[in-house]
């Protein structure tokens, strides 16, 4: 008999929050119900808690099992009312928001950063002894961003305590104060040399409320990220979540500590990458920020980019990619002037949403750009540690670049899931895999999904159960559900890779049916190619030409069993990076033929 | 009746209208609860700790760090003043003395011996506030700031730039759908607040500028030309820090658009009249939208709430379509059906039935619009 036979789950974000209930049935965990009501942390209401139980309320009329009871949750399950978990995870009030110093920027600094956003924050700067600025420059920094915490590492264990120091004098001269809550004291973590704890205590301990942790960089080969990150969830709950309104009283009914939103989501993903011991790129596009999770080599990597959304920062994505960069995408003419104007207006109205085709279209082609400069920037920053020495010959031995390469290879990448509104909410999902691919541009064979109602944040904080009796079935749940009923599964993308000339054989690939039948298709440089199939293994051989690399190396054949799903199977002859004509008939003309292979918009005038 | 909850922007000829001013860091309240203040009352101050200047005592001399205490001519607590003889060292039969002054008139804040620096900080900055409005003190809240009131009129426009202004209003067209043009920016419109119709274009902007109007408030706007008047791309709608001397309120949009006829009869009503507006905007969770308030008589009669939530959508009320290709058309609710329909671009979504009201160019016409695209255009 299972100990958990149903759990509550809610994720209370800036806007909505949203409650699943699980549920043991037919010798599985299966996602039951699930509710949304508005985030209550602002005024008039001040209590999160009221948010809360709106969205689980709605979950017990779509049920009709009593869930609450005098504004509480029933816990354990009696079998006819209540639940056996209650889990939580917010990124109400602006999440949480982290400053992160180190002495070198691109070693302790880049650890610093990593840690504080595996752990889910936001991180709004990074100081570094190195950084070129000067002390007060650093000072006047630190003192307008008023973050929640900060992280301080830096030097070896054992090495010099000068940098470390100055810069924690640097913190000190500041004085920094906390974003909310007048009189608590900010929240400092230590994670840098050993030798330099007094010293740090000296400078920090009377103005901060400073908690010492393992050095993020013991020796510079290695990273440890653990400790701190710990540490940052324990003071998220703490402090950050006890200064906002109707925490604490959160805090009494979860099973587990709640987590930010993407730190939980991180999780999951580790833990999913690890489980099927694939790699795994997740991503979250939302109105103002986006998020990229991935894990290659077993190593996790996250990064948000502020300021690439499709709504609140969709002007930014303008200004980073520049006009012409998203008009690329767009398979008809259109008044520059008038389309910065429109992209104003919904930067300023963000609530809209896409009327006419032509709307739409634009708004697909702004995410694709959304998400090639969030993925960019995540390649920058997913990469091996930096500083490391390693093995050279005498005639590399002036070249400084064998450390610090990206972790990121499209040719490893197993499955790539998608998720925020405009790739979970497209009208076709055809459109979703499409705007996947344009902008991840997957090499090799990758399976495509979007989780339709982000679901992952939930399921993240459950895999993440603590207590002994509970954790193992809880991550059973996590795990079941994550595969039954949070993944929407679009297909697989097989796409060759090469130098060879356009209209070319790229590859010839058989597949084998379940049902017996066998097709084979070629893909010629520039095609693109969809057979419909459901979620279904085939058998494919595919034999690339030479010189073209469909995993397992240049002009080397390949047996493998891939899946369709929703969308089916998508053969992409387009080679990396998609490029496209300078010309505008030409280009309209690609992207019309690409549209019309894979069924993505209705046939109209516009297209 | 079926409705809707559409946010729209406040245009309120009476008001109540409330302001926190709090500042920075804790200090003192200046004045009273009951007291009577202008827009330039001082309302509260405090001082802000100075700059710090690093002394990297141990270079400077070329010394090690824990050698510093040593050579210092100052303690921990210290007035120093620029010039003032920091460090020095010994030298070499009392010759060859190396020596640190202070860059900066300030006190020694500390003196560290594993860095060996020394931090100057220089004197506090002190930092004002005034009232904003005029208006009457309503709560003090004990070192941090106050509460004022204000019966007011009070007008929420979707977008500005730079903070807070003051000046006479000054009415510059005959109607809503009339364009501000460089011609209409003469110089005796210094420190005043001008209102336009539909446009006003980065050339009149600049006029404006440069001849120290105080605010333009129009309808509509071009997003490009931002560019120009900030030196960058505006990527998000977080404003009001601009060092401008003239604030926009943008009422409508971006692009040429109409002033909406509530907004502008009200401030025809006070043409002449002294206002305060502030440009600053934050699209975001906790949202900020600029302002226009004009300070009314004492008379707190026919009052109505700042802070009501607007009221849904209803069969017979007069929206404002919010995205294209229908945008900034008016129009009246002809039904809200319940079931969702599907859109030109697939999307499945709540709708309204419109009749758009004729324009200068096109004609009346019943259309299918997303709720969502829809904005309330609140008649008082």
């Amino acid at each position: 008999m299972k100990k958990i036979k149903s759990i509550l789950a809610t994720d209370c974000g800036s806007t909505t929050t949203k409650a699943i209930l699980i549920e043991w049935k037919d010798d599985r965990y299966r996602l039951t119900f699930r509710g949304e009501a508005p985030t209550t942390v602002e005024a008039p209401f001040e209590d999160v808690t009221k948010g809360v139980l709106n969205a689980v309320m709605e979950v017990e009329e779509l049920s009709g099992r009593k869930i609450l009871k005098e504004g509480k949750i029933i816990t354990p399950d009696s079998g006819v009312e209540g639940v056996d978990i209650y889990v939580s995870t917010s990124s109400a009030g602006g999440g949480l928001q982290m400053m992160v110093a180190g002495v070198v920027k691109s070693m302790s600094g880049e650890s610093a950063e990593r840690a504080a956003l595996g752990a889910g924050s936001i991180v709004m700067d990074v100081l570094a002894s190195n950084d070129g600025r000067l002390a007060h420059e650093k000072i006047t920094r630190i003192r307008q961003l008023r973050p929640d915490m900060i992280l301080l590492s830096g030097g070896t264990d054992g090495g010099t305590t000068t940098h470390v120091t100055e810069l924690a004098e640097i913190l000190a001269a500041a004085n920094p104060r906390p974003r909310l809550g007048q009189n608590y004291k900010l929240p400092v973590i230590y994670a840098g040399n050993n030798k330099a704890q007094d010293a740090i205590q000296e400078t920090l301990g009377e103005i901060s409320d400073l908690d010492i942790v393992d050095n993020i960089r013991p020796i510079l080969e290695k990273e440890n990220l653990e400790p701190s990150r710990d540490k940052i969830h324990d003071l998220f709950m703490e402090h950050v979540m006890a200064q906002a309104p109707g925490y604490k009283k959160l805090m009494s009914w979860t099973d587990a500590p709640i987590m930010p939103t993407p730190g939980a989501v991180g999780s999951l993903i580790e833990m999913i990458a690890k489980k099927e011991n694939i790699s795994v790129v997740g991503v979250d596009i939302g109105g103002a920020t986006t998020d990229i999770f991935s894990v290659f080599q077993g190593k996790f990597n996250r990064t948000v980019s502020a300021n690439l959304g499709m709504s609140y920062s969709i002007c930014n994505v303008l200004a980073e990619s520049g006009l012409d960069n998203v008009l690329r995408w767009v398979p008809f003419d259109i008044d520059r002037s008038e389309l910065t104007n429109r992209i104003g207006n919904k930067m300023i109205r963000p609530t809209t949403v896409p009327q006419s085709l032509e709307e739409l279209v634009i708004e697909q082609a702004i995410a694709r750009e959304a998400l090639r400069l969030s993925f960019i920037q995540h390649k920058e920053f997913a990469t091996s540690l930096k500083g490391v020495q390693s093995e050279r010959t005498i005639s590399d031995a002036f070249e400084q670049s064998a450390s610090g390469q990206s972790l990121v290879n499209m040719m490893e990448l197993d499955l790539l899931v998608g998720s925020g509104g405009v790739l979970s909410h497209a009208p076709r999902r055809q459109q979703s895999a499409r705007m996947l691919i344009d902008a991840f541009m997957p090499e090799g064979i990758t399976q495509l999904a979007v989780d339709s109602i982000f679901m992952m944040p939930q399921l993240g904080v459950l895999a993440n159960i603590e207590k002994d009796d509970l954790k193992d079935e809880a991550s059973q749940a996590a795990l079941e559900v994550f595969d039954n009923d949070c993944l929407i599964r679009l297909g697989t993308c097989v796409a060759p890779v090469g130098s060879i000339k356009a209209g070319q054989l790229m590859a010839e690939i058989t597949l084998n049916f379940q049902d017996g039948k066998t097709e084979v298709i070629q893909i010629k440089e520039g095609d693109l190619k969809l057979i419909e199939h459901p979620y279904e293994e085939v058998k494919v051989s595919i034999k690339p030409s030479r010189g073209i690399d469909v995993g397992a190396g240049k002009g080397e054949a390949i047996e493998s069993s891939i899946y369709g799903g929703v969308v089916g199977l998508i053969f992409d002859g387009r080679n990396r990076p998609i490029t496209l004509s300078k010309t505008p008939v030409e280009r309209i003309e690609s992207l019309s033929k690409w549209s019309n292979a894979v069924d993505e918009y209705p046939k109209g005038d516009l297209l | 009746m079926a409705h809707s909850y559409t946010p729209g922007l406040k245009v309120l000829k009476k008001t109540l209208f409330k302001k926190e001013r709090i500042l920075p860091l804790k200090g003192k309240v200046l004045v009273k609860k009951g007291d009577k203040v202008t827009p330039d009352t001082i309302v509260a101050s405090t001082n802000l700790p100075g700059n710090v200047q690093m002394l990297k005592v141990n270079n400077l001399l070329n010394i090690e760090p824990q050698d510093v205490k040593n050579c210092l001519k100052v303690k921990e607590g210290d007035v120093v003043k620029k010039g003032d003889l920091v460090a020095e060292t010994a030298g070499i039969f009392g010759m060859f003395k190396s020596s640190v002054e202070s860059p900066v008139d300030g006190t020694i804040e500390s003196i560290s011996d594993t860095t060996g620096r020394v931090v100057v900080r220089e004197a506090p900055v002190p930092v004002e506030i005034d009232a904003y409005v005029q208006g009457q003190i309503e709560e003090i809240i004990s070192e941090e700031g106050i509460v004022l009131t204000s019966n007011a009129a009070f007008i929420q426009g979707i977008f500005g730039i730079a903070g807070e202004k003051r000046g006479k209003i000054k009415i510059l067209v005959s109607n809503p759908e009339d364009e501000i043009t460089e011609e209409m920016i003469s110089a005796d419109l210094k420190g005043k607040i001008v209102v336009g119709g539909s446009f006003i274009s980065l050339a009149a902007y600049k006029k404006a500028i440069n001849l120290k109007v105080a605010g333009v408030v129009v309808g509509g706007f071009n997003y490009f030309d931002l560019k120009a008047v900030l030196g960058y791309n505006l990527g998000v709608a977080i404003t009001g820090t601009e060092d401008l001397a003239t604030a926009l309120i943008v009422t409508e949009g971006y692009g040429s658009i109409p002033m909406s006829n509530a907004t502008f009869s009200l401030l025809q009503t006070y043409d002449g009249q002294e206002a305060s507006v502030n440009g600053a905007t934050q699209i975001r969770a906790g949202v900020i939208r600029p302002e226009i308030v004009i300070p009314l008589s004492e008379d707190s009669s026919n009052l109505s709430d700042v802070n009501k939530e607007p009221e849904g959508i209803k069969e017979g009320s007069l929206v404002r379509v919010i995205r294209a290709p229908y945008f900034g058309r008016l129009g009246t609710v002809s039904s809200l059906p319940s079931e969702l329909h599907k859109m030109e671009s697939e999307t499945m979504v709540r709708v309204a039935n419109i009749l758009l009201k004729k324009t200068k160019d096109l004609k009346e016409e019943e259309i299918l619009i997303p709720r969502a695209n829809l904005e309330m255009v609140e008649l008082e």
